[in-house]
Protein backbone atom coordinates (compact mmCIF):
# COMPACT_ATOMS: atom_id res chain seq x y z
CA UNK A 1 0.00 0.00 0.00
CA UNK A 2 1.70 3.50 -0.76
CA UNK A 3 0.34 5.78 1.02
CA UNK A 4 1.83 9.04 2.98
CA UNK A 5 1.29 9.94 6.77
CA UNK A 6 2.61 13.08 8.02
CA UNK A 7 3.69 12.77 11.72
CA UNK A 8 3.72 16.14 13.46
CA UNK A 9 6.26 16.44 16.32
CA UNK A 10 9.49 14.22 17.08
CA UNK A 11 9.32 13.95 20.40
CA UNK A 12 8.88 10.20 22.02
CA UNK A 13 5.20 9.45 20.58
CA UNK A 14 6.10 11.68 17.16
CA UNK A 15 9.25 9.26 16.71
CA UNK A 16 7.40 6.01 17.68
CA UNK A 17 4.47 6.27 16.00
CA UNK A 18 6.88 7.53 12.68
CA UNK A 19 9.05 4.39 13.31
CA UNK A 20 6.31 2.08 13.54
CA UNK A 21 4.74 3.70 10.56
CA UNK A 22 7.57 3.12 8.56
CA UNK A 23 7.62 -0.66 9.85
CA UNK A 24 4.82 -1.01 8.59
CA UNK A 25 5.04 0.02 4.99
CA UNK A 26 4.17 3.81 4.84
CA UNK A 27 5.92 6.65 3.53
CA UNK A 28 6.30 9.19 6.79
CA UNK A 29 7.28 12.99 6.84
CA UNK A 30 8.65 13.63 10.25
CA UNK A 31 7.61 16.87 11.05
CA UNK A 32 9.53 19.11 14.33
CA UNK A 33 9.04 22.94 14.98
CA UNK A 34 12.94 22.29 16.87
CA UNK A 35 16.09 21.66 15.30
CA UNK A 36 16.78 18.38 16.51
CA UNK A 37 14.30 15.67 17.32
CA UNK A 38 13.67 13.98 20.44
CA UNK A 39 11.30 16.85 22.52
CA UNK A 40 11.87 16.71 26.36
CA UNK A 41 14.21 13.55 26.58
CA UNK A 42 17.03 15.68 25.35
CA UNK A 43 16.41 17.52 28.84
CA UNK A 44 16.27 14.54 30.95
CA UNK A 45 19.26 13.03 32.82
CA UNK A 46 17.61 10.27 34.26
CA UNK A 47 14.57 8.45 33.91
CA UNK A 48 11.78 7.08 36.80
CA UNK A 49 11.49 4.45 38.48
CA UNK A 50 14.60 2.85 37.55
CA UNK A 51 16.60 5.97 36.65
CA UNK A 52 18.27 4.82 33.32
CA UNK A 53 19.77 7.20 31.82
CA UNK A 54 17.70 9.49 29.24
CA UNK A 55 20.30 8.60 26.29
CA UNK A 56 19.26 4.36 26.12
CA UNK A 57 15.66 6.03 25.29
CA UNK A 58 16.67 8.55 22.83
CA UNK A 59 18.69 6.13 21.50
CA UNK A 60 16.06 3.42 20.56
CA UNK A 61 14.37 6.27 19.27
CA UNK A 62 16.48 7.38 17.27
CA UNK A 63 17.34 3.89 15.73
CA UNK A 64 13.58 3.19 15.28
CA UNK A 65 13.43 6.60 13.13
CA UNK A 66 16.59 5.20 10.73
CA UNK A 67 14.31 4.48 8.22
CA UNK A 68 14.50 4.94 4.54
CA UNK A 69 10.91 5.74 4.13
CA UNK A 70 10.96 8.72 6.86
CA UNK A 71 11.93 12.04 5.56
CA UNK A 72 12.67 14.19 8.75
CA UNK A 73 11.94 18.14 8.41
CA UNK A 74 13.31 19.44 11.53
CA UNK A 75 13.11 23.17 12.19
CA UNK A 76 9.95 22.91 10.50
CA UNK A 77 6.37 24.22 11.93
CA UNK A 78 2.97 23.49 10.41
CA UNK A 79 1.17 26.65 8.45
CA UNK A 80 -2.07 24.86 7.16
CA UNK A 81 -3.74 21.83 7.05
CA UNK A 82 -6.24 21.13 4.33
CA UNK A 83 -9.02 18.17 3.96
CA UNK A 84 -9.90 17.55 0.65
CA UNK A 85 -11.72 14.12 0.38
CA UNK A 86 -9.63 11.43 1.89
CA UNK A 87 -6.51 13.81 1.90
CA UNK A 88 -4.97 16.65 3.94
CA UNK A 89 -2.79 18.79 2.62
CA UNK A 90 -0.14 20.00 5.26
CA UNK A 91 1.41 23.42 4.43
CA UNK A 92 4.43 23.20 6.14
CA UNK A 93 6.48 26.68 7.13
CA UNK A 94 9.29 26.04 4.31
CA UNK A 95 6.20 26.77 1.91
CA UNK A 96 6.37 22.56 1.18
CA UNK A 97 2.85 20.98 0.42
CA UNK A 98 2.87 17.31 2.21
CA UNK A 99 -0.08 15.36 1.03
CA UNK A 100 -0.88 12.84 3.62
CA UNK A 101 -3.66 10.19 3.57
CA UNK A 102 -3.38 10.15 7.25
CA UNK A 103 -1.98 12.27 9.63
CA UNK A 104 -0.85 11.68 13.63
CA UNK A 105 -0.84 14.45 15.90
CA UNK A 106 2.35 14.11 18.49
CA UNK A 107 2.66 17.83 19.76
CA UNK A 108 3.43 16.84 22.88
CA UNK A 109 3.46 19.29 26.37
CA UNK A 110 4.90 22.69 27.30
CA UNK A 111 6.01 22.61 30.96
CA UNK A 112 4.22 25.03 33.39
CA UNK A 113 5.66 28.07 33.46
CA UNK A 114 6.81 28.42 36.93
CA UNK A 115 7.30 32.01 36.86
CA UNK A 116 3.01 32.19 36.69
CA UNK A 117 3.23 31.27 40.50
CA UNK A 118 4.67 34.49 41.42
CA UNK A 119 4.45 33.31 45.37
CA UNK A 120 7.62 30.62 44.90
CA UNK A 121 9.75 33.37 43.27
CA UNK A 122 11.00 31.34 40.21
CA UNK A 123 12.48 34.39 37.85
CA UNK A 124 12.82 36.69 41.07
CA UNK A 125 15.15 34.89 43.89
CA UNK A 126 18.22 33.32 43.04
CA UNK A 127 17.95 30.25 44.47
CA UNK A 128 14.63 29.06 43.05
CA UNK A 129 15.03 26.88 40.41
CA UNK A 130 12.33 24.15 38.50
CA UNK A 131 12.92 20.69 37.89
CA UNK A 132 14.07 20.82 34.20
CA UNK A 133 16.51 23.48 35.46
CA UNK A 134 17.90 20.57 38.07
CA UNK A 135 17.84 18.08 35.57
CA UNK A 136 20.10 20.52 33.34
CA UNK A 137 22.65 20.55 36.49
CA UNK A 138 22.34 16.82 36.65
CA UNK A 139 23.68 16.45 33.39
CA UNK A 140 26.35 18.81 34.16
CA UNK A 141 27.32 16.82 36.92
CA UNK A 142 27.09 20.51 39.04
CA UNK A 143 24.31 21.16 41.39
CA UNK A 144 25.27 24.92 42.93
CA UNK A 145 23.19 27.28 44.10
CA UNK A 146 23.43 30.93 42.58
CA UNK A 147 26.81 31.54 44.30
CA UNK A 148 28.48 28.64 42.93
CA UNK A 149 28.59 26.71 46.40
CA UNK A 150 26.73 23.19 47.02
CA UNK A 151 23.37 23.32 48.40
CA UNK A 152 22.82 21.73 52.07
CA UNK A 153 19.35 21.79 52.94
CA UNK A 154 16.93 21.58 49.79
CA UNK A 155 13.34 21.94 49.28
CA UNK A 156 10.71 20.25 46.86
CA UNK A 157 7.52 21.93 46.09
CA UNK A 158 5.21 19.29 44.26
CA UNK A 159 1.92 20.31 42.44
CA UNK A 160 3.83 23.22 40.76
CA UNK A 161 1.08 24.63 37.91
CA UNK A 162 -0.85 21.18 39.01
CA UNK A 163 -3.93 20.37 41.21
CA UNK A 164 -4.30 24.62 41.39
CA UNK A 165 -7.38 26.51 39.93
CA UNK A 166 -5.41 29.64 40.33
CA UNK A 167 -3.94 28.90 37.27
CA UNK A 168 -6.62 27.42 35.95
CA UNK A 169 -5.19 23.65 35.83
CA UNK A 170 -7.42 21.55 37.74
CA UNK A 171 -6.31 18.07 37.06
CA UNK A 172 -3.06 16.27 38.02
CA UNK A 173 0.05 16.25 35.84
CA UNK A 174 0.86 12.47 37.62
CA UNK A 175 4.15 12.38 36.88
CA UNK A 176 5.77 15.63 39.11
CA UNK A 177 5.31 12.96 42.19
CA UNK A 178 7.99 10.36 40.91
CA UNK A 179 9.97 12.85 39.41
CA UNK A 180 10.40 14.77 43.14
CA UNK A 181 11.10 11.83 44.35
CA UNK A 182 13.73 10.70 41.81
CA UNK A 183 15.27 13.89 41.66
CA UNK A 184 15.67 13.95 46.10
CA UNK A 185 17.60 10.62 45.43
CA UNK A 186 19.81 12.07 42.88
CA UNK A 187 20.20 15.09 44.80
CA UNK A 188 21.30 12.96 48.03
CA UNK A 189 23.53 10.77 45.83
CA UNK A 190 26.03 13.73 44.41
CA UNK A 191 25.38 16.25 47.59
CA UNK A 192 25.42 13.41 50.49
CA UNK A 193 25.41 15.82 53.16
CA UNK A 194 22.28 17.57 52.11
CA UNK A 195 18.97 17.25 53.47
CA UNK A 196 16.23 17.00 51.11
CA UNK A 197 12.86 17.93 52.13
CA UNK A 198 9.16 17.40 49.85
CA UNK A 199 6.36 19.15 49.92
CA UNK A 200 3.46 17.87 48.67
CA UNK A 201 -0.50 17.37 48.68
CA UNK A 202 -0.57 13.95 48.18
CA UNK A 203 1.85 11.54 47.07
CA UNK A 204 0.35 10.24 43.85
CA UNK A 205 2.52 7.30 43.40
CA UNK A 206 0.50 5.03 40.56
CA UNK A 207 2.72 3.81 38.50
CA UNK A 208 4.94 0.56 38.56
CA UNK A 209 7.40 0.46 41.14
CA UNK A 210 7.00 4.08 42.20
CA UNK A 211 5.84 3.57 45.61
CA UNK A 212 8.94 1.06 45.87
CA UNK A 213 11.07 3.88 44.96
CA UNK A 214 8.92 6.18 47.53
CA UNK A 215 9.91 4.19 50.04
CA UNK A 216 13.40 3.54 49.12
CA UNK A 217 13.67 7.65 49.23
CA UNK A 218 12.26 7.44 52.89
CA UNK A 219 14.50 4.28 53.68
CA UNK A 220 17.96 4.43 52.11
CA UNK A 221 18.09 8.07 51.35
CA UNK A 222 16.13 9.59 54.45
CA UNK A 223 13.93 12.23 52.54
CA UNK A 224 11.92 14.20 54.58
CA UNK A 225 8.45 14.31 53.37
CA UNK A 226 5.72 16.84 54.25
CA UNK A 227 2.21 17.20 53.74
CA UNK A 228 1.11 20.69 52.97
CA UNK A 229 1.00 22.75 49.93
CA UNK A 230 3.75 26.11 50.02
CA UNK A 231 1.98 29.23 50.32
CA UNK A 232 5.08 31.18 49.60
CA UNK A 233 8.99 31.62 49.53
CA UNK A 234 10.69 34.58 50.40
CA UNK A 235 14.49 35.53 50.15
CA UNK A 236 15.77 36.11 53.52
CA UNK A 237 18.90 38.81 54.23
CA UNK A 238 21.71 35.80 53.35
CA UNK A 239 20.31 34.72 50.40
CA UNK A 240 18.56 31.77 51.69
CA UNK A 241 14.62 31.16 50.78
CA UNK A 242 12.02 31.27 53.45
CA UNK A 243 9.40 28.92 53.36
CA UNK A 244 5.90 28.62 54.74
CA UNK A 245 4.07 25.95 54.81
CA UNK A 246 1.09 24.03 56.89
CA UNK A 247 1.98 20.76 57.97
CA UNK A 248 -1.32 19.17 57.59
CA UNK A 249 -0.66 16.16 59.69
CA UNK A 250 0.39 18.58 62.56
CA UNK A 251 -2.31 20.45 61.81
CA UNK A 252 -0.13 23.45 62.56
CA UNK A 253 1.96 25.69 60.34
CA UNK A 254 5.78 25.65 59.90
CA UNK A 255 8.48 27.74 58.72
CA UNK A 256 11.99 27.03 57.44
CA UNK A 257 15.41 28.22 56.01
CA UNK A 258 16.23 26.40 52.61
CA UNK A 259 20.00 26.99 50.22
CA UNK A 260 17.40 25.85 46.92
CA UNK A 261 14.17 25.08 46.07
CA UNK A 262 12.95 23.08 43.32
CA UNK A 263 9.50 23.67 41.78
CA UNK A 264 8.05 20.40 40.49
CA UNK A 265 6.37 22.18 36.78
CA UNK A 266 3.31 19.87 35.41
CA UNK A 267 2.32 19.37 32.15
CA UNK A 268 0.37 21.96 29.80
CA UNK A 269 -1.13 21.53 26.42
CA UNK A 270 1.91 23.00 24.08
CA UNK A 271 1.73 26.38 22.84
CA UNK A 272 2.47 24.30 19.16
CA UNK A 273 -0.50 21.65 19.81
CA UNK A 274 -2.74 25.06 20.54
CA UNK A 275 -1.74 26.15 16.98
CA UNK A 276 -2.49 22.86 15.34
CA UNK A 277 -5.84 22.49 16.82
CA UNK A 278 -6.82 26.00 15.72
CA UNK A 279 -5.35 25.22 12.36
CA UNK A 280 -6.75 21.87 11.39
CA UNK A 281 -9.89 22.33 13.20
CA UNK A 282 -9.18 20.06 15.80
CA UNK A 283 -11.34 19.96 19.15
CA UNK A 284 -9.60 20.43 22.66
CA UNK A 285 -11.07 19.14 25.75
CA UNK A 286 -11.96 21.00 29.55
CA UNK A 287 -8.19 20.75 30.57
CA UNK A 288 -6.60 22.29 26.98
CA UNK A 289 -5.34 19.25 25.60
CA UNK A 290 -6.49 17.98 22.51
CA UNK A 291 -10.48 15.68 23.25
CA UNK A 292 -10.14 12.28 22.37
CA UNK A 293 -13.30 10.36 20.87
CA UNK A 294 -13.67 8.22 23.49
CA UNK A 295 -11.66 7.72 26.57
CA UNK A 296 -11.79 4.17 27.28
CA UNK A 297 -11.39 2.82 23.64
CA UNK A 298 -11.10 6.02 21.11
CA UNK A 299 -8.01 7.64 23.18
CA UNK A 300 -5.82 7.78 19.56
CA UNK A 301 -9.10 9.32 18.02
CA UNK A 302 -9.61 13.01 17.38
CA UNK A 303 -12.77 14.89 16.26
CA UNK A 304 -11.41 14.73 12.71
CA UNK A 305 -11.37 11.35 10.48
CA UNK A 306 -8.07 10.91 9.31
CA UNK A 307 -6.28 12.74 11.70
CA UNK A 308 -4.87 10.70 14.80
CA UNK A 309 -3.30 11.73 18.14
CA UNK A 310 -0.56 9.94 20.94
CA UNK A 311 1.11 10.97 23.48
CA UNK A 312 1.41 13.92 25.82
CA UNK A 313 -1.13 16.02 23.32
CA UNK A 314 -3.66 14.05 24.90
CA UNK A 315 -3.41 14.01 28.52
CA UNK A 316 0.00 13.50 31.07
CA UNK A 317 1.83 10.71 30.38
CA UNK A 318 4.76 8.82 31.16
CA UNK A 319 7.26 7.36 28.37
CA UNK A 320 6.04 3.99 28.89
CA UNK A 321 2.47 5.51 28.30
CA UNK A 322 3.70 7.48 25.61
CA UNK A 323 5.09 4.67 24.17
CA UNK A 324 2.32 2.73 23.90
CA UNK A 325 -0.17 5.37 22.88
CA UNK A 326 1.98 6.07 20.41
CA UNK A 327 1.75 2.22 18.99
CA UNK A 328 -1.91 1.94 19.16
CA UNK A 329 -1.99 5.30 17.08
CA UNK A 330 -0.23 3.50 14.23
CA UNK A 331 -2.71 0.66 14.61
CA UNK A 332 -5.58 2.99 14.40
CA UNK A 333 -3.81 4.69 11.14
CA UNK A 334 -3.38 1.27 9.63
CA UNK A 335 -7.08 0.09 10.78
CA UNK A 336 -8.00 3.36 8.99
CA UNK A 337 -5.80 3.33 5.87
CA UNK A 338 -7.16 -0.30 4.78
CA UNK A 339 -10.70 0.50 5.36
CA UNK A 340 -10.10 3.62 2.88
CA UNK A 341 -8.44 1.77 0.41
CA UNK A 342 -11.64 -0.80 0.36
CA UNK A 343 -13.71 1.88 0.16
CA UNK A 344 -11.71 3.20 -3.22
CA UNK A 345 -11.48 -0.63 -4.73
CA UNK A 346 -14.81 -1.65 -3.82
CA UNK B 1 -3.33 44.14 91.64
CA UNK B 2 -6.56 43.78 89.03
CA UNK B 3 -5.75 41.17 86.34
CA UNK B 4 -7.02 42.92 82.76
CA UNK B 5 -7.23 39.72 80.88
CA UNK B 6 -4.19 40.64 78.41
CA UNK B 7 -2.22 37.31 77.89
CA UNK B 8 0.56 36.37 75.02
CA UNK B 9 -0.20 33.91 72.65
CA UNK B 10 2.61 31.47 72.19
CA UNK B 11 3.15 31.27 68.63
CA UNK B 12 1.87 27.82 66.75
CA UNK B 13 4.29 27.89 64.06
CA UNK B 14 6.47 25.07 64.12
CA UNK B 15 10.12 26.50 63.71
CA UNK B 16 12.07 23.51 62.06
CA UNK B 17 15.15 25.46 61.88
CA UNK B 18 15.19 26.38 65.43
CA UNK B 19 13.78 22.69 66.74
CA UNK B 20 15.94 20.33 68.11
CA UNK B 21 15.53 16.84 66.63
CA UNK B 22 17.57 14.71 68.65
CA UNK B 23 15.12 12.54 69.98
CA UNK B 24 14.38 11.67 66.31
CA UNK B 25 17.75 11.36 65.35
CA UNK B 26 18.15 8.65 68.14
CA UNK B 27 15.88 6.68 66.97
CA UNK B 28 16.36 7.22 63.42
CA UNK B 29 19.81 5.59 64.22
CA UNK B 30 18.22 2.76 66.25
CA UNK B 31 14.87 1.79 64.38
CA UNK B 32 15.66 2.68 60.62
CA UNK B 33 12.01 1.64 60.23
CA UNK B 34 10.96 5.13 61.81
CA UNK B 35 11.89 6.70 58.69
CA UNK B 36 8.96 4.63 56.74
CA UNK B 37 5.84 6.20 58.46
CA UNK B 38 3.50 7.76 55.82
CA UNK B 39 1.10 8.68 58.33
CA UNK B 40 -1.53 6.82 57.44
CA UNK B 41 -2.87 6.53 60.83
CA UNK B 42 -3.75 2.82 60.95
CA UNK B 43 -1.38 2.48 64.42
CA UNK B 44 -4.11 5.41 66.16
CA UNK B 45 -6.96 3.68 64.83
CA UNK B 46 -6.54 0.54 66.15
CA UNK B 47 -4.53 2.12 69.37
CA UNK B 48 -6.81 0.98 72.94
CA UNK B 49 -4.92 3.87 74.70
CA UNK B 50 -6.26 5.82 71.89
CA UNK B 51 -9.49 4.83 72.03
CA UNK B 52 -9.68 6.44 76.09
CA UNK B 53 -7.28 9.50 76.09
CA UNK B 54 -5.61 12.13 73.71
CA UNK B 55 -3.12 9.73 72.96
CA UNK B 56 -2.21 9.63 68.73
CA UNK B 57 0.88 7.59 67.93
CA UNK B 58 0.93 8.95 64.39
CA UNK B 59 1.29 12.97 65.97
CA UNK B 60 4.13 11.29 68.24
CA UNK B 61 5.89 10.22 65.32
CA UNK B 62 5.27 13.54 63.77
CA UNK B 63 5.77 15.43 66.02
CA UNK B 64 9.24 13.61 67.21
CA UNK B 65 9.94 14.24 63.68
CA UNK B 66 9.51 17.84 63.50
CA UNK B 67 11.51 17.77 67.09
CA UNK B 68 8.21 19.83 68.90
CA UNK B 69 9.41 17.62 71.64
CA UNK B 70 7.19 18.91 74.58
CA UNK B 71 4.06 17.44 73.33
CA UNK B 72 5.63 14.00 72.86
CA UNK B 73 7.38 14.06 76.38
CA UNK B 74 4.12 14.87 77.79
CA UNK B 75 2.39 11.98 75.93
CA UNK B 76 4.95 9.05 75.57
CA UNK B 77 4.09 7.15 78.94
CA UNK B 78 0.62 6.61 77.86
CA UNK B 79 1.66 3.53 75.63
CA UNK B 80 0.78 0.58 77.03
CA UNK B 81 3.08 -1.09 74.68
CA UNK B 82 0.80 -3.58 73.54
CA UNK B 83 1.69 -3.33 69.82
CA UNK B 84 -1.26 -4.09 68.50
CA UNK B 85 0.08 -1.27 66.02
CA UNK B 86 3.07 -2.74 65.02
CA UNK B 87 0.28 -5.25 63.53
CA UNK B 88 -1.50 -2.64 61.40
CA UNK B 89 1.38 -0.90 59.89
CA UNK B 90 1.53 -0.74 56.26
CA UNK B 91 4.89 -0.06 56.19
CA UNK B 92 6.37 -2.48 58.68
CA UNK B 93 7.53 0.45 61.08
CA UNK B 94 8.71 -1.21 64.71
CA UNK B 95 6.53 1.14 66.20
CA UNK B 96 6.31 -0.34 69.98
CA UNK B 97 10.30 0.13 69.58
CA UNK B 98 9.85 3.52 68.43
CA UNK B 99 7.98 4.39 71.86
CA UNK B 100 10.80 2.91 73.63
CA UNK B 101 13.81 3.78 71.86
CA UNK B 102 11.28 7.43 72.60
CA UNK B 103 11.36 7.05 76.47
CA UNK B 104 14.85 6.04 76.52
CA UNK B 105 16.02 9.05 74.44
CA UNK B 106 13.97 11.36 76.81
CA UNK B 107 15.68 9.72 79.26
CA UNK B 108 19.25 10.50 78.31
CA UNK B 109 17.95 13.99 78.26
CA UNK B 110 16.54 14.20 81.43
CA UNK B 111 20.02 12.37 82.81
CA UNK B 112 22.07 15.19 80.86
CA UNK B 113 19.84 17.95 82.66
CA UNK B 114 20.79 16.88 86.20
Amino acid sequence: MNKNVVVIGAGVAGMEAAGRLAIAGFAVSLIEKQESQGGHLNNWHQLFPDRRDGKEVSEYLRKLTQNDRIKLHTGTSIEKINHVKNIYAVTTSSGEVLNADAVVVATGFDLFKSSRKEEYGYGIYDNVITSADLEGMFQSGKIIMHDGRAPEKIGIVHCVGSRDEKVGNLYCSKLCCVTAVKQAIELREYLPASKVFCFYMDMRMGGSMYEELYREAQEKYGISFIRGKVSEASEAINNKIKIKVEDTLVGRPLKMELDLLVLMAGMEMSEGGKRIAAVAGLKTGENRFFAVADQHYGSNNSNLKGIFLAGTCVAPMNITETISHARAAVSEVIDYLNSTEKQRNG
Amino acid sequence: MDKFGFTISKGRQIDYDLNDRFIAEYIFEHEPSFRLCIECGGCSSTCSTGQFTLFSLRELHILIKRGENDKARQNIRKCMLCGKCMLVCPRGVNTRNVVLLARQAFQKENEHAV
